[in-house]
């Protein structure tokens, strides 16, 4: 057998954690002055709760400024939200983590972790490289070992009271689906956790460490493609190995790119989803109980959360100076991307501030929208109906243990990350 | 009446295909399909009208026959 020689040891490329190439601008934290001119997704008050400030800037300044990360937008109406995302000419993925860091120009249109940091032409075949694992067929493989699995953490909540559901369910789920897909050990969990948050929230961390933490994922996703060149298996990682693009078998920048966008946005996106829908649920009774005694209601209530707290917010880079909807964006100003607040415009959704479990038209966009759809969005919907079956199945009561202690993700991801709950009648 | 895809517009989010399983089906990457002329009998009308409803890229098209 040849020596596949794409992936040496030191291989790494034009990365953040790779040579000094790309523009760092000087970071900036504390508290926001005011949200219209000065916002930051890296503040505690927006992790506590987003909503209040988007619906303020949606009302006062629907494209919002800030000076910070080196300067960026941010739009909060549905109809700026999905023109951005369509407009792919304009606005660039080269770079979808809004952060002190912009990328070289020279990684477009691959980008670091392709498809999502693609843009056309390439994208189109990068993603199509993807899609037929990803589709609901495809996936619908992985519901018999997912719903085993939910089970088996529910088993392990024996004899307690209070379980954290962010932490000892909704988080597992995820890494064990994507583990089993990508054919890592699912022993790794914990260090994919580590991963996940040094990628999303580490964004303010001085240069220096974050390049470190990156080269900790770098480091194990090269071990993972080594240990699959030496024993290929029926899995995403040896599929993407042996792949082949314009005749040629991929880039190892884009093979492990690639790994990293699976593994990093199949995690936490998911978690969060299960672990807000199980916070709605905790804090509304009456919502619960009709889920509990109607549970045909749940795929069209589960859209309702994807909507009310849509998990992911991407970003872009503006291509060229231009006057946009009334405000002057510079060439690689970043927008940040928010669906969740396109999802609460009164301008799109009917009643947009409330949870309606059973609203039968919801054209939410928490899985975007255009050409850079989830590719995983059929995985995240088999996933969250699966945990959120189950969960009803087995803890049909359960209510929030403290308010108090409940805490959010910061950054673009936003899910609970601490849910700890009061589980059973509580006599 | 009679459902219609935009394939410029599909991006295989797939809730046609969950809401209107007897009028769409998927193909091999995920996107779209409808099933076979895309007529719809007054059974499904209202399947037809979720899916439309439902259709984050407005991708579909319910057209009455004249």
């Amino acid at each position: 057998m040849s020596v596949d020689e794409r992936f040496p040891r030191d291989f790494r490329e034009n990365r953040e954690d790779g040579p000094p190439v790309g523009t760092r601008n000087e970071i900036i934290t504390g508290p926001v002055s005011d949200w219209a001119t000065d916002f930051s997704h890296l503040e505690p008050e927006w992790a506590a709760d987003p909503y209040p400030i988007q619906d303020e800037l949606r009302q006062r300044c629907p494209i919002a400024h800030t000076g910070r990360f080196g300067g960026g937008w941010l739009p909060t109406r549905y109809e700026d939200v999905s023109a951005i995302a369509y407009d792919t000419e304009r606005f660039s993925s080269r770079a979808i983590v809004m952060s002190n860091f912009r990328p070289p120009k020279e990684i477009a249109p691959i980008g670091g972790s392709p498809p999502i940091s693609s843009d056309p032409p390439f994208h189109h075949d990068a993603r199509k490289l993807l899609l037929p694992a990803f589709t609901k067929t495809a996936v619908g493989r992985q519901e018999a070992a997912t719903r085993a699995f939910c089970h088996s953490l529910i088993d392990g909540f024996e004899g307690r009271d209070v379980v954290d559901a962010a932490a000892d369910y909704a988080q597992h789920i995820p890494m064990r689906v994507i583990a089993d897909m990508l054919g890592f050990p699912p022993e790794d969990g914990p260090q994919f956790r580590v991963f996940v948050e040094n990628t999303l929230e580490g964004i303010n961390l001085p240069p220096e460490e974050r390049i470190e933490r990156m080269t900790a994922l770098f480091d194990y996703l090269m071990d993972q493609v080594h240990d699959h060149l030496d024993n290929p298996r029926d899995d995403l990682t040896s599929y993407l190995i042996n792949a082949e693009l314009y005749g040629r078998k991929l880039e190892p920048s884009h093979v492990v790119g690639t790994l990293v966008l699976l593994l990093i946005a199949g995690i936490d996106t998911t978690w969060s989803a299960i672990g807000s829908s199980l916070w709605h649920l905790a804090r509304n009774p009456a919502d619960r109980e009709r889920l509990v005694t109607q549970p045909e209601l749940l795929p069209t209530a589960m859209e309702e959360f994807l909507r009310a707290y849509a998990p992911v917010t991407m970003a872009r880079l503006v291509r060229e100076d231009m006057h946009w909807r009334g405000v002057e964006m510079k060439a690689e100003d970043w927008i940040l991307l928010s669906f969740p607040a396109a999802n609460r415009d009164a301008a799109q959704f009917d009643r947009a501030g409330e949870v309606i479990i059973d609203r039968e038209v919801n054209r939410h966009a928490a899985f975007g929208l255009g050409i850079h759809r989830c590719v995983g969005s059929h995985l995240a919907r088999m996933e969250l109906r699966v945990a959120l079956e189950v969960w009803l199945e087995r803890v049909p009561e359960f209510s929030l243990a403290d308010a108090a202690v409940v805490t959010w993700s910061t950054g673009q991801i936003r899910g609970p990350r601490s849910l700890p709950l009061r589980i059973g009648t509580g006599d | 009446m009679k459902v219609q895809i935009n394939s410029d517009r599909c991006q295989g989010h797939g809730r046609c295909y969950d809401l209107a399983s007897d009028l769409f089906g998927d193909d091999e990457e995920g996107f779209g399909q409808v099933i076979g002329d895309g007529l719809v009998s007054e059974d499904f009308e209202r399947e037809a009208r979720l899916a439309v409803a439902n259709c984050p890229e407005r991708a579909i098209d319910l057209v009455e026959e004249s």
